[in-house]
């Protein structure tokens, strides 16, 4: 019976209006999809679904209760486990995760778990305000959070709900790590992240905005003046460049840099905020993932006329999120695959104007298992363009590891942490997120999170390391 | 949370401004900057730690008003706030006692020198500071600077005041006079590039202070990056200071260019806007 209903689809802006503007694409259920869609699912016994998603959410119990009427008891269920919903209902790549487990995606269309999450989220946010009441530090232990990004926020709340007194350093003048600089408006609008950040210093959690930690104060400062551990959540925050000739030329940017620009500081309402960035009528981004579809979608929005994705494999092989893919698409973002940009091309003045381009084949499969991209001699051909965005990738910035003697990292710069208890090899000293896995998830960062609280509580509590 | 204490014009176009801001007063070191944020809508600008007052928990920052941001930094009065100042950023001059140091400032650039001539004399360096201007008006900290070295040149481009020239020239004569140990030259792109291929001739180690357009300031975004001894590195965290010898000056010179007509489009907006508001 509950396969007979078709999975609800989201609304969405459309096409032509949104690409004007930085407003959410997806709109969200109303009351009756929302329902309706939670009736679909089937309330297995044995819930694959839940083993998908990196924080276990009890995705039966949550959908039942939406199901029938309440949604502020579904939102209790979820934030048992999951302390962003409203976050991770929009970003989560889901088809990889919980709705790749779930019973009907074998037979048809999953559950659209991710849409109902966001749903519940949502609905408490805007109807209900949820009263964030202060837990008392009653422990008498203080825990430094390194970074506000997911694994960060999630390790604080955990903490502070478990009685620590908690102080949260983040290097920018925003909470939030990739979810405000990063995570541009129209996907994450970043007053959900701001509420979260705010039911955090509701609940007591002290964060120390612009206070980057390695350049005057080390690891080992925190230690020593007080703290009694510290999580290092840092973030994969190091921007990767192809390293071709012209990769400095005047209107070349990372794509962190770019889209720390429009996002966290407006520069897409420039001159209104004071922050610029180069416009440009054509633009290239280079790399096929989410951080790339960011990248192009933000600048069609900046007004940009043609906008191209260059990647070097085949679509199959994109790392991005099948819906993000779509949504470039339906923008009008032209796909450039199996091509790889060889060199930029500049004018006297040092300005962008071109990129060189070469054809690209997949030959066999290399150790990630996806198909090798081989250039094909001869095939040579010029893009022109006025602004260059690189995305293939961010490394770990090296500022802490750097910085704090006894420390591991791997050959990469990751730091080196128990997948269970985020332990690193320096006693009080925990690590999780993107710091430790590289560049990963939202939810994957939280998980961390989790974790790295829950092995604190006991570090702290038996004193054993 | 970053009153301001004192903000007073000191030439035509620099102002000297005194923030409260106890943590960057307690830890920077010379060399170091920050990044402030004026207003709400403010972008994020780097400035030289020029001098720090532990007790007091304030710090010293000398600007150049050359856009919009620093033009609204000159219009904020004492006792208002500033939305955000972040540091200290950067690594610390390596300071130590090298023998005879000559330390170079040009323009806004002796604001930066000037913590760091005053480290280098403290480690028990010899130390000649020439700065320069443009003209008389432009010239900043001259007494400071005086009272704690052990020679002072200044020079102007026009002769308004000093000598009539360019610091390049007095360094010239330095270096063929005596023995110099390290130089250390901020200012200008250009001043810098020409400092730095006079010391190479010379083969003085030299120091140069950067000044690449930054956002993040953390190492985060690479806008700030920079081409030294043929490799990429990044003004914000692997700098400010490089070795003058190995540096592409060149192509950071077209680089600050990057936003030169949007910078325009901002500062005419904003100083329409201030023209309005005084019913003009
Ligand atoms: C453009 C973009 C789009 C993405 N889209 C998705 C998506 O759709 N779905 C998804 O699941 N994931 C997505 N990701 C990945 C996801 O955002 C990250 O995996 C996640 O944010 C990692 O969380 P984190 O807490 O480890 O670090 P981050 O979010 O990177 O946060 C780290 C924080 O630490 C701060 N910091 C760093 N060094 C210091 C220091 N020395 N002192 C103080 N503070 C410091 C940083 O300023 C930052 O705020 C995307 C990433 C990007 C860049
Ligand atoms: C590490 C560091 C330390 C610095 N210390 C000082 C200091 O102590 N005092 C001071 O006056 N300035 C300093 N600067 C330069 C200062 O940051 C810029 O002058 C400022 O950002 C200009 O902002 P604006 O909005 O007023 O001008 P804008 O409108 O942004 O620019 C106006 C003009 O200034 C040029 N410009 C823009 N950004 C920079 C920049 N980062 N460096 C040089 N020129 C720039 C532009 O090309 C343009 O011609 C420093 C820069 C760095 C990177
Ligand atoms: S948090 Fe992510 S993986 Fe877990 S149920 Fe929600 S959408 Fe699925
Ligand atoms: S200013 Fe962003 S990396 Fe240096």
């Amino acid at each position: 019976m509950a396969d007979k209903i078709p999975r609800q689809k989201m609304p969405q802006q459309d096409p032509a209006k949104r690409i004007h503007n930085f407003n959410e694409v997806p709109l969200g259920y109303d009351e009756n999809t929302a329902v309706l869609e939670a009736s679909r699912c089937l309330q297995c016994r044995r819930p694959t679904c839940v083993e998908g998603c990196p924080v276990n959410i009890n995705i039966p119990g949550f959908i039942k209760a939406l199901k029938e009427g309440n949604p502020l008891e579904a939102f209790a269920v979820i934030k048992q486990t999951n302390s962003l919903p409203a976050v991770c209902g929009r970003v989560c790549p889901q088809e990889d995760q919980c709705e790749k487990l779930c019973v009907l995606a074998k037979k048809g269309e999953p559950v659209a778990i991710g849409n109902l999450e966001r749903y519940v989220a949502d609905f408490e946010r805007e109807k209900e305000h949820y009263a964030f009441q202060k837990v008392k530090a009653e422990k008498g232990k203080k825990v430094a959070i390194i970074g506000s990004g997911p694994a960060g926020l999630t390790a604080a709340g955990d903490l502070a709900r478990m009685g620590y007194s908690v102080t949260v350093f983040e290097a920018l003048h925003k909470a939030g790590g990739v979810l405000v600089y990063g995570i541009p408006e129209f996907r994450l609008p970043k007053d959900i992240v701001q509420y979260e950040v705010d039911a955090l210093k509701a609940m007591g959690v002290t964060i120390e905005l612009s206070r980057v930690i390695g350049t005057a104060e080390t690891v080992n400062d925190l230690l020593s003046s007080g703290f009694d551990a510290v999580f290092v959540a840092t973030g994969a925050g190091l921007p990767l460049f192809l390293d071709i000739p012209g990769e400095n030329l005047q209107g070349v940017y990372s794509a962190n840099e770019y889209l720390t620009r429009s996002n966290l500081m407006k520069a897409y309402r420039f001159p209104e905020y004071d922050t610029p960035i180069v416009k440009g009528d054509r633009v290239a981004v280079v790399g096929g993932g989410n951080v790339a579809m960011d990248s192009a979608r933000t600048a069609l929005r900046l007004g940009s006329k043609e906008v191209y994705i260059i990647y070097r494999r085949s679509k199959k092989e994109m790392p991005a999120r099948i819906e993000e893919v779509e949504r470039a698409e339906e923008e009008g973002i032209i796909f450039k695959l199996l091509t790889n940009p060889v060199r930029f091309i500049g004018d006297e003045k040092g300005r962008i104007k071109a990129v060189e381009c070469i054809q690209m084949e997949l030959g066999e499969p290399d150790a990630s298992g996806r198909r090798s991209p081989i250039p094909v001699k001869g095939s040579e051909f010029i893009i022109d363009i006025d602004v260059a965005i690189i995305a293939i990738g961010n490394g770990p910035n090296p500022l802490i590891p750097k910085t704090t003697p006894g420390l591991d990292t791997t050959k990469r710069g990751n730091i080196v942490a128990d997948p269970q208890t985020m332990k690193t090899s320096k006693r009080g000293v925990f690590a999780g997120g993107d710091i430790v896995t590289g560049a990963a998830t939202v939810i994957q960062a939280m998980g961390a999170g989790k974790k790295a609280a829950k092995a604190i509580d006991e570090y702290l509590s038996t004193g054993v390391w | 949370m970053y009153t301001i204490i004192q903000n007073t014009k000191i030439s035509t176009n620099v102002g000297k401004i005194v923030i409260e801001a106890p943590y960057i007063a307690q830890h920077r070191k010379a060399g170091q900057f920050v990044i402030i944020i004026v207003d709400e809508v403010g972008e994020r600008i780097p400035l030289t730690i020029a001098d720090a007052d532990k007790e007091k928990g304030t710090i010293t920052l000398y600007y150049q008003i050359v856009g919009t941001s620093t033009h609204k930094l000159s219009l904020k009065k004492e006792g208002e706030e500033l939305y955000n100042v972040a540091g200290p950023l950067g690594h610390p001059t390596d300071i130590h006692n090298y023998g005879t140091a000559v330390c170079v400032g040009g323009g806004i650039g002796i604001a930066a020198v000037n913590p760091i001539a005053v480290a280098m004399k403290e480690a028990g360096n010899y130390c000649i500071n020439i700065i320069g201007a443009r003209n008389k008006e432009l010239l900043i900290l001259e007494q400071e600077l005086k009272v704690k070295s052990d020679q002072i040149i200044v020079t102007t481009d026009d002769g308004s005041y000093g000598i009539k020239g360019f610091v390049t020239d007095e360094l010239k004569k330095i270096l063929d006079s005596r023995k110099v140990d390290i130089v250390v030259a901020v200012g200008p792109v250009p001043m810098m590039k020409a400092v730095s291929e006079l010391t190479r001739t010379y083969n003085v180690k030299t120091l140069v202070s950067l000044n690449s357009i930054m956002v993040d300031g953390t190492g985060m975004c690479g806008g700030c990056r920079v081409t030294v001894d043929g490799k990429k590195q990044f003004t914000c965290v692997d700098g400010p200071e490089f070795d003058a010898h190995l540096v592409d000056f060149d192509e950071l010179m077209k680089r600050l260019n990057t936003y030169k007509d949007q910078e325009k489009e901002s500062f005419e907006k904003h100083t329409c806007q201030l023209e309005k508001y005084h019913g003009r």
